[in-house]
């Protein structure tokens, strides 16, 4: 049996964040991932904002680790070449009763530690948010929101994790906790594994994992949310991340864009009891246009070019990072919703205080890569950049995918750096993304796939095992 | 007894009227042109398509080379058809209009090839 | 920097007929690009017959068709094709940037016909709700994977839309031994040819649903079925029609638009509704010296009004061009 000090139970941005983080210390680690690929489960659907910390209450864990994340980010995604861009957000208040609250807003937020925000008002917002709907007479600015995006961050957190010795392995379902004093044996499809230390972050499935190891303090209720991304070519359509005034259960319908640079409206909040309830609804649609609507007047649903539902994990109010004490070694990291993706490394940190505080013995390896090398996408970058690429790699100038500018060199780079899907392609790259879905580029993809892996096209899956493109074929390879 | 149907020769897609008398058509009306009526008295006495497919090809640099028959095949037999179609292999480059397989399933007709295939590079 | 006479962007039926015709009202500068390694466009996975009556008077198929117009221009020297060619930019003035394996090109020519086709509109334009598994297919990359490829994406089939490339793939996924468990249309008749009713469907008894929608697609990692109402004249589901037609594949075949991105990026004033370039005259756009032709300037039912759409495209180039001098 494989021994480990380590084991991470889930590869979101959370569990990839802690692997990444521990994998500076000379500790063993490994990391299971049910699915095909890390970022397959609640991550694939986020967001991708990186939230000030202006929207949780003063007090709470969650606000803390979002201010701390916010700042953490910015330093982490430098260091592993990720993309993040500071669009700062507005919360808009469309009547005097709303633009009062936006004061105590502000307050809270302070308290917390959110820097530089500003009251501004309805000539500002003219000026600097003309789509913004003639309505809005004040906002809360908020200049520290940025975007990133939620699966390549998680895929190359991974990525460095994997540089610097851990383990990643992926498509593992941990079926049994056993506590083995002074160790746990995880138990796979795939076989046990011994580990000292078993953190849990499980997203959907945290309430589960925890209960193998007799712990049933909390449960996980998803959220549904749904979202829509519009045309890239309304990629200037806002300047800033826009918020209606959060309610109880929700930040409400937002317009946002992707860090790729397609305006994104929604997410709907939902209580679902299916934690594999992904499908989007015709109500979804219309509550997220209507509320799209309020906030920028001019978006045309036609101009939805695709759509998407995630599920946030709930547990309560606030995060739950903890040791459990009734299972020592076993560390809990449950509950992880919005703000999960900007808290995500102060998350990491704080478990790795967790970790010392109970006896683990974190001691810095003499060599820890923390660069990663970057991988080019040419739809973001220069031309005369583009030039330089073909020149040195002629497959650069091998256009894969219509919509979105996608070369066959930039999908044989996402395979060799961990894709074997292709949704993994479709993430890492944008191949597929864009608004013909896949019509055009689909069958080269396979044939990329195929060759790199060395797998029959028949073998081709979607998302793993079971999502097979093609049902049958004349030709076997 | 009259049996309306609609022709397939070309894309008009005219309402043919058939009077058929002990299963032959006697009187079509409704057609343009007179390939309809031709049409209506196949379709009554015995039906036929133009089949189109593919045959699997071997160091070409397709996969597949499209074919159809040069003449349309009774309809009943077309599945018949797919099957034989699905055992031939293709090694010789082709041009569009080479007959490939020649007395198809005995009918009488030929399979030949639609697009030009060349040797793999 | 590359100077040109013309430049056509597209190697399907458009940009051939597009080129020749050119050619032959005296420009002899050309240079095609095309995207594939082939020339043809669509027309080499539409290996069905029905292309070229009016043109040809003949009954072709698909890459028959395309055929004729391949060895035309392949004979015509000063034609330049450039195939493998993805332009990725075009500019106001024209400059238009191209990428191949192993080149970045930028090209100014005197005068520009887009012959850049259609795409097929996708599920997510017409808002079928439900899951995102595996299995759901535009008709048209159903057809690629058949016909170029030998792949079968499903065995047990359901489509959305009764246009004609729907109806055919009916008809092939059938003779390829899959089961078409019915065509869902929401509208009252068929938006395909009568032809291909009678030969793609009723010849193979396959159902067709005429007043009906596809309220949800199921299913987590492939999809497992569909769940159909009928609907009334405003198209909105009628209580208590509800029925699921199991099936491990969906086609979407619910039409088609025009691919204008790039003109678009230029600058030319584009018809939000239909994707079309707004013109006052055939072929022409608001940017003097850019033509668009075939599909990329409205979605044409036959192939024939494409090429003769495409050759007047190629004169009015060539007379602009000589208007220049």
């Amino acid at each position: 049996m494989n021994l480990y000090d380590i084991a991470i139970i889930g590869g979101g941005v959370v569990g990839t964040a802690i692997a990444r983080e521990l994998s500076r210390y000379r500790l063993t680690i490994v990391l299971f991932e049910k699915e095909a690929e890390v970022a397959f489960g609640v991550s694939k659907s986020n967001s991708g904002i990186i939230h000030p910390g202006t929207q949780n209450p003063p007090a709470s864990l969650k606000g803390k680790l979002c201010v701390q994340g916010n700042i953490l980010t910015r330093r982490l995604a430098r260091e592993l070449a990720v993309d993040f861009k500071e669009a700062g957000e507005l919360i808009v208040a469309f009547s005097e009763e709303e633009a009062g609250r936006l004061i105590q807003l502000k307050k809270d937020a302070e308290a917390l530690g959110v820097p530089r925000l500003k009251i501004v008002d309805k000539k500002w917002l003219r000026k600097n948010e003309p789509n913004l709907s003639g309505e809005a007479i004040a906002a809360l600015y908020a200049p520290t929101a940025g975007i990133i995006s939620p699966y390549r961050w998680v895929y190359d957190l991974a990525e460095n994790a994997i540089q610097n010795g851990a383990e990643i392995r992926t498509g593992l379902e941990v079926k049994k906790i056993l506590a083995k004093k002074p160790r746990f044996e995880i138990v796979t499809q795939k076989g046990a594994f011994g580990a000292r230390f078993v953190i849990n972050a499980a997203g959907l499935y945290a309430d589960d994992v925890s209960a193998m190891s007799g712990i049933k303090n909390f449960k996980i209720k998803p959220r549904k949310g749904e979202e829509f991304l519009l045309d890239k070519k309304l990629e200037g359509l806002t300047k800033h991340l826009l918020f209606p005034l959060p309610s109880n259960i929700s930040k409400g319908i937002l317009v946002t864009r992707t860090s790729d640079g397609n305006p994104m409206i929604g997410p709907t909040a939902e209580d679902v009891d299916d934690k594999t309830d992904l499908s989007t609804t015709s109500e979804g649609f219309r509550k997220v246009l209507e509320g799209a609507h309020k906030l920028v007047p001019s978006i045309n649903e036609n101009d939805v070019i695709a759509y998407f539902a995630g599920l946030r994990p709930v547990a309560g109010e606030d995060f739950i990072i903890r040791h459990e004490d009734e299972a020592p070694g076993f560390i809990n990291v449950a509950g992880i919703q919005s703000p999960g993706l900007t808290a995500a490394p102060a998350i990491a940190l704080m478990v790795a205080g967790i970790l010392r505080d109970h006896g683990l013995l974190l001691k810095k390896k003499a060599v820890f890569r923390k660069h990663r090398k970057k991988e080019y996408h040419l739809f973001a970058i220069p031309i005369a950049k583009t030039k330089k690429l073909i020149k040195k790699d002629a497959s650069y100038g091998d256009i894969v995918c219509r919509c979105e500018m996608v070369s066959a060199k930039e999908v044989r780079e996402a395979i060799a750096r961990g894709a074997t899907t292709m949704d993994g392609i479709k993430f890492r790259t944008r191949a597929q993304a864009g608004r013909c879905h896949g019509s055009f580029c689909t069958t080269r993809l396979m044939k990329i796939l195929a060759q790199e892996t060395g797998l029959s096209r028949l073998a081709v899956t979607k998302r793993g095992k079971g999502s097979e493109l093609v049902k049958t074929g004349r030709v076997s390879d | 007894m009259n049996k309306s149907l609609v022709c397939i020769e070309c894309p008009k897609g005219c309402v043919l009227s058939v009077d058929i008398e002990s299963s032959k058509a006697k009187d079509v009306k409704g057609a343009k042109c007179p390939k309809g009526v031709i049409y209506a008295q196949a379709e009554v006495e015995n039906p036929t398509r133009v089949l189109t497919s593919t045959l699997l090809a071997e160091g070409l640099e397709l996969r597949l080379v499209p074919v159809r028959t040069d003449k349309p095949i009774p309809k009943k037999d077309l599945f018949k058809a797919m099957e034989e179609i699905r055992k031939i292999r293709i090694r010789k480059p082709l041009k569009a209009g080479d007959t490939v397989f020649r007395n198809f399933l005995g009918l009488g007709i030929n399979l030949i090839a639609t697009r030009e295939v060349g040797k793999r590079r | 920097m590359i100077k040109r006479d013309l430049v056509i962007v597209g190697g399907g039926p458009a940009g051939l007929a597009a080129a020749i015709s050119a050619y032959e009202n005296g420009i002899k500068d050309i240079l095609l690009l095309e995207r594939d390694q082939y020339l043809g466009g669509l027309l080499n996975q539409c290996i069905h017959t029905g292309f070229g009556i009016e043109y040809f008077k003949e009954v072709l198929t698909g890459p028959e068709y395309a055929d004729r117009f391949i060895r035309k221009i392949k004979n015509i020297t000063s034609i330049e094709i450039s195939l493998r060619s993805f332009v990725v930019r075009l500019e106001k003035d024209k400059t238009l940037t191209y990428l191949k394996p192993g080149g970045l090109f930028t090209v100014r020519p005197r005068a520009l016909i887009m012959a850049t086709g259609c795409r097929e509109k996708t599920r997510e334009m017409v808002h079928i709700p439900g899951t995102r598994p595996a299995g759901i297919f535009s008709a048209g990359l159903a057809q690629k994977l058949i016909n170029i490829e030998g792949l079968l994406p499903g065995k047990e089939v359901v489509i959305i839309g009764s246009g004609d490339i729907g109806l055919i793939m009916a008809r092939r996924f059938t003779l390829e031994g899959a089961e078409v468990k019915g065509i869902i249309e929401i509208q009252p008749t068929t938006r395909g040819l009568l032809r291909n009713v009678v030969q793609c469907v009723e010849d193979f008894g396959i159902p067709i649903y005429f007043n009906h929608k596809v309220l949800r697609i199921h299913g987590s990692d492939r999809v497992e079925k569909v769940s159909v109402a009928k609907v009334d004249e405003k198209m909105n589901e009628i209580a208590g029609t509800e029925f699921d037609i199991e099936c491990d594949t969906v086609l979407v075949s619910v039409g088609l638009i025009p691919e204008n991105e790039l003109i678009e990026m230029a600058g030319v004033i584009i018809d939000k509704r239909t994707n079309s370039p707004v013109s006052t005259e055939v072929n022409k756009t608001s940017v003097p010296g850019i033509f668009v032709c075939g599909n990329s300037y409205k979605v044409y039912d036959y192939v024939d009004s494409v090429t003769v759409d495409s050759q007047l495209a190629g004169k009015m180039a060539a007379e602009y061009i000589k208007g220049l001098d």
